[in-house]
């Protein structure tokens, strides 16, 4: 019975894949639950401090935010890539680091230089291999993802911004649409565009406390913080569909390869038995 | 019925208090503030500190503890729009400059311009992996 021991050992450890996979399909579905409802915890501080933001540039015309002017020439683009920190995800940071690059091929060849701030493990190794200028990056976030963790990061490029080292700052990550579909998505985040804020229901002026000036900044602050804290919770979300999908389709993969695999251990188990009978015949045949 | 303003507490991880106040008290910038219904429009920072919440049929204060952030007091309506974290202008300053620190460092040790060409080349070869295998997984059914 040539091979069949082979094929034995290759069942076993096909199965134990598959072991793996199955678990980490049902880790990623807990998980995914938990961080879509965290998707969802972050929608109304973002859709409350919009509408304040929105009415703020509206009823304050003599200040306007620097987040809020348009540059008239963008020499340099600032671009915060969301990926990540773990793989065995599908083609999820595949499809945002496709995306990331070509735009900024396409900004290199008209001559804009571009600054790269990475979240997540998996765009900051990438960015680094392909020598990208990194200004800003953070691995490591977890599954919980903490706004305390990404101020530093993020900082850096709204001061960038601010001190005129960049003219523009998009923002790439997955949009979560549903479980078994998540788009790679590029947004400009600065300067804030009017229609985004939308306009104000109402057209009263706020008491400001102590001025306006110093809640205005502050306000515009934390609008952007909670973008991107809103896309990296997004990001979240897809990571661990993809990584659900993903490792669904692999058990079943696996599933596949054993029934395969029996099969051909048996019918090799058969032809041994059929050419032992045939010898003890021949054998007997031979005797008499 | 008595008098009441509707007030939400949220921050950008969670929404924290929902519900119909009397009487509210904020540690804003300048000094606790007090509100009651049908107070101007107002807008403030707030500092660290119990933001309390007198509601109608409880008897107790309800306390939460903010680590700053902004209040919106329309006539009908409180927004506290809360940090998550504690923020001041040095604690973000320094998280910058870390921030910063640490990309430096990560770039001292690699070869010098974006090379374009070996980027797409990585991605196509990835691109090209789960392709090939959805085709295998789509010609064994």
């Amino acid at each position: 019975m040539a091979g069949s021991k082979e094929i034995r050992t290759k069942i076993k450890s096909v199965e134990n894949t598959r072991k793996i996979t199955k678990a980490m399909e049902m880790v990623a579905a807990s998980k995914m639950r938990k961080a879509q409802d965290r998707m969802r915890a972050s929608r109304p501080y973002a859709e409350k401090i919009r509408n304040v933001a929105a009415h703020l540039s509206f009823a304050n015309p003599e200040y306007k935010h620097a987040f809020l002017i348009k540059r008239d020439v963008v020499k340099n683009i600032g671009l915060i890539v969301v990926s990540s920190d773990k793989g065995l995800c599908g083609g999820l940071n595949t499809n945002v680091l496709r995306l990331s690059v070509n735009q900024m091929k396409s900004w290199e060849a008209e001559g804009k230089k571009i600054a790269v701030s990475a979240i997540g493990n998996k765009a900051f190794g990438f960015m680094n291999r392909v020598s990208a200028d990194v200004k800003s990056h953070i691995v490591g976030i977890g599954d919980v993802p903490h706004l305390e963790n990404l101020i530093g990061t993020i900082k850096v490029m709204l001061d960038a911004y601010t001190n005129g080292e960049i003219d523009q700052l998009y923002i790439c990550y997955t949009k979560f649409i549903n479980t078994m579909k998540q788009e790679p998505n590029l947004e400009m985040l600065l300067p804030l565009s009017g229609e985004k804020l939308g306009s104000p229901n109402g057209s009263w002026d706020y008491i400001y406390e102590p001025e306006a000036q110093p809640v205005v900044d502050q306000l515009m602050m934390r609008y952007v913080e909670s973008l991107i804290y809103n896309a990296v919770a997004e990001n979240m979300a897809s990571e661990q569909s993809s990584r659900m999908v993903a490792m669904k389709s692999a058990s079943d993969n696996a599933k596949n390869v054993i029934g395969e695999l029996k099969l051909v251990y048996n019918k090799a188990r058969q032809a041994a038995i059929t050419k032992e009978i045939s010898e003890i015949v021949g054998g007997a045949a031979a005797v008499a | 019925m008595a008098n009441t303003v509707h007030i939400d507490v949220v921050s950008a991880e969670a929404s924290i208090f929902s519900g119909e106040a009397e009487f509210v008290v904020a540690p804003a910038g300048g000094g606790e503030v007090g509100i009651y219904p049908n107070h101007a429009p107002m807008i403030t920072n707030i500092k660290p500190g119990a933001l309390r919440i007198k509601q109608t049929d409880v008897a107790e204060e309800t306390l939460i503890f903010i680590s700053g952030g902004i209040l919106e007091v329309q006539p009908g309506m409180i927004t506290v729009l809360a940090d998550t974290a504690v923020r001041g202008h040095d604690l973000d300053e320094a998280k910058a400059i870390a921030a910063k620190e640490a990309a430096m460092e990560a770039m001292k040790n690699r070869n010098s311009d974006m090379d374009y060409a070996a980027a797409q080349a990585e991605l196509a070869e990835a691109v090209a992996q789960i392709q090939a295998i959805q085709r295998l997984r789509k010609s064994t059914h």
